[in-house]
């Protein structure tokens, strides 16, 4: 079924009565072209774009529970491409474009919301190293501004200018950032790759792997056995577990982010803020809550639940740059579980293991990658070659010495 | 969270700080393939779901460093030490 104009009014003559379910929950078949190890974002972009961009229908992606029930349904859902490396920022580029024109693609609306994403930033040096992370995206093509004091209060009158430690100077505006609803994101996917002949099976978890020699020619389920020319891992959070199946280590640890979200408020905040003191983030869902998250909680875990100290600290920040929310309450939190990379910036690329293919390290920024990120594994996986803007990607940078560390703080996954 | 520090008693976690995986062992540079074994001892984890040794440092109360036995599925400590105590 095309959503339209028509399609909705026509609907709304017969009650709501007519929509269908928009992708099938596939049984297994006994073997594929490309299995796709995980239904978040990333694995049913993959398919889609597999399907559409690269004619390969014989795909299958395999979630262990329902899909986009991982980090594809526990992030803050902000979009950005404001990166310095250029390792990074073509493929975050890229996946903002894809982001423009998603809604279009998937005949579906991921709501996706140029809003814009403002970094403040509190003192000398920070302003400058600002300045040269805007001026490198620029010499990218992407846009940024450079904001003056006089110029963020404007944009947001409300912010705690004079804190006395940490004054707020100016900050840097990418206005093509922003939101998307992110499980729209998954549902659109989803239709899409269904609709395209991709066999969409939940309740499947991978528990071993085929292999031929070195050679891994499918998966063992807990729905039987699946033979696949090729097998991707796309399941971030969990990559280290699936390796483990394969007897491949990663550079890789998983460690727990928690987001909030407060009661639903009037209008109040129409962007995506970041306090550049601390970290912590913000933006405003259509239904009105606050969106907010801060640091990882900075220790290896696969909880899906973080501690109190991190709670704190969040929201600490968050009432030092807009002391207006001080009064506004907590109505949930919840927690994800991140692939922390050794260099802070994600994996897709083939691995030891001729047949098998990781799509991985996403840290705390993969729902923003989502596009590219299946655009480009897709890329990999139907014609064997990474892609251009993905190149850098690697999983063997670590021991080449070819880092993307954006952050520069080493080998110490926490602290990214 | 609360760790149990062997000097200090339960302390809460906000006291202490996180280094990471407990199983690293500084390789030696004269062995066969000192890089290789550099690439693995700095790059690579097994980051297991379930039982994980760690190293922790306890910044607000004693400043030791500890090697906690943690489950990371459950967070629940399954034993402290002294980081020096096996040497």
């Amino acid at each position: 079924m095309r959503y339209s104009l028509f399609s909705l009014l026509r609907q709304s003559l017969v009650g709501h009565r007519g929509w269908q379910p928009v992708w099938r929950d596939a049984a297994p078949k006994r073997g594929y072209d490309i299995v796709v190890i995980g239904g978040g974002g990333h694995g049913l972009a993959t398919a889609h774009y597999l399907a559409k961009v690269h004619g390969i229908r014989d795909v299958a992606v395999l979630e262990k529970s329902w899909i986009g029930s991982g980090n594809a349904g526990r992030n803050t859902t902000i979009i950005r491409s404001n990166y310095l490396l250029p390792g990074n920022n073509p493929f975050y580029e890229l996946s903002m474009k894809l982001w423009e024109g998603l809604e279009q693609d998937l005949n579906f609306n991921t709501m996706v919301s140029q809003r814009g994403v403002v970094n403040l930033y509190h003192s000398d040096a920070q302003r400058d190293a600002y300045a040269r992370r805007g001026n490198a995206m620029r010499m990218h093509g992407v846009d940024a501004e450079l904001l003056s004091r006089a110029e963020v209060k404007r944009m947001l009158p409300f912010l705690d200018f004079d804190n006395a430690r940490f004054p707020i100077r100016g900050g840097l505006l990418q206005r093509r950032g922003g939101t998307a609803r992110h499980d729209a994101v998954v549902w659109g996917y989803a239709r899409s790759a269904s609709d395209l002949g991709v066999d969409i099976v939940q309740n499947c978890e991978v528990t071993g792997f085929l292999r031929e020699g070195d050679r891994v020619v499918g998966v063992s389920t807990s729905r039987g056995d699946i033979r696949a020319a090729k097998v991707a891992v796309v399941v971030a959070g969990s990559s280290s577990r699936l390796a483990a199946l394969a007897g491949l280590k990663l550079p890789i640890e998983s460690h727990v982010l928690q987001a909030f979200v407060s009661e639903a408020i009037k209008p109040f905040i129409d962007t995506v803020v970041t306090f550049g003191a601390g970290h912590f983030y913000i933006s405003q869902s259509d239904k009105g809550g606050l969106v907010f998250g801060g640091d990882i909680d900075g220790y290896n875990s696969y909880a899906q639940r973080g501690n109190l100290p991190t709670v704190e600290d969040v929201c600490e920040s968050g009432v030092a740059l807009m002391p207006a929310i001080s009064r506004a309450r907590l109505l949930r939190s919840w927690a994800g579980i991140m692939d922390m990379s050794m260099d802070g910036s994600p994996i897709i690329d083939r691995t030891p293991l001729p047949g098998l293919y990781l799509n991985a390290g996403w840290c705390y920024g993969g729902f923003k990658a989502t596009p590219a990120s299946g655009f480009c594994l897709a890329h990999l996986l139907a014609r064997d070659e990474s892609h251009p803007l993905a190149a850098a990607l690697t999983l063997d940078r670590f021991g080449a010495g070819r880092l993307i560390d954006e952050k520069g703080q080493g080998a110490q996954p926490n602290l990214h | 969270m609360r760790i149990r520090c062997p000097y200090c008693g339960e302390r809460d976690l906000s006291e202490f700080a996180y280094w990471g995986d407990g199983g690293y062992v500084r390789p030696d540079p004269h062995a066969h393939d000192p890089e290789f074994a550099y690439y693995t001892a700095v790059y690579l984890r097994d980051n297991p779901a379930g039982a994980h040794a760690e190293f922790w440092y306890h910044g607000i109360g004693c400043r030791s460093w500890l090697k906690v036995t943690r489950d990371t599925v459950s967070h629940r400590i399954l034993g402290v030490e002294f980081a020096g105590a096996r040497r």
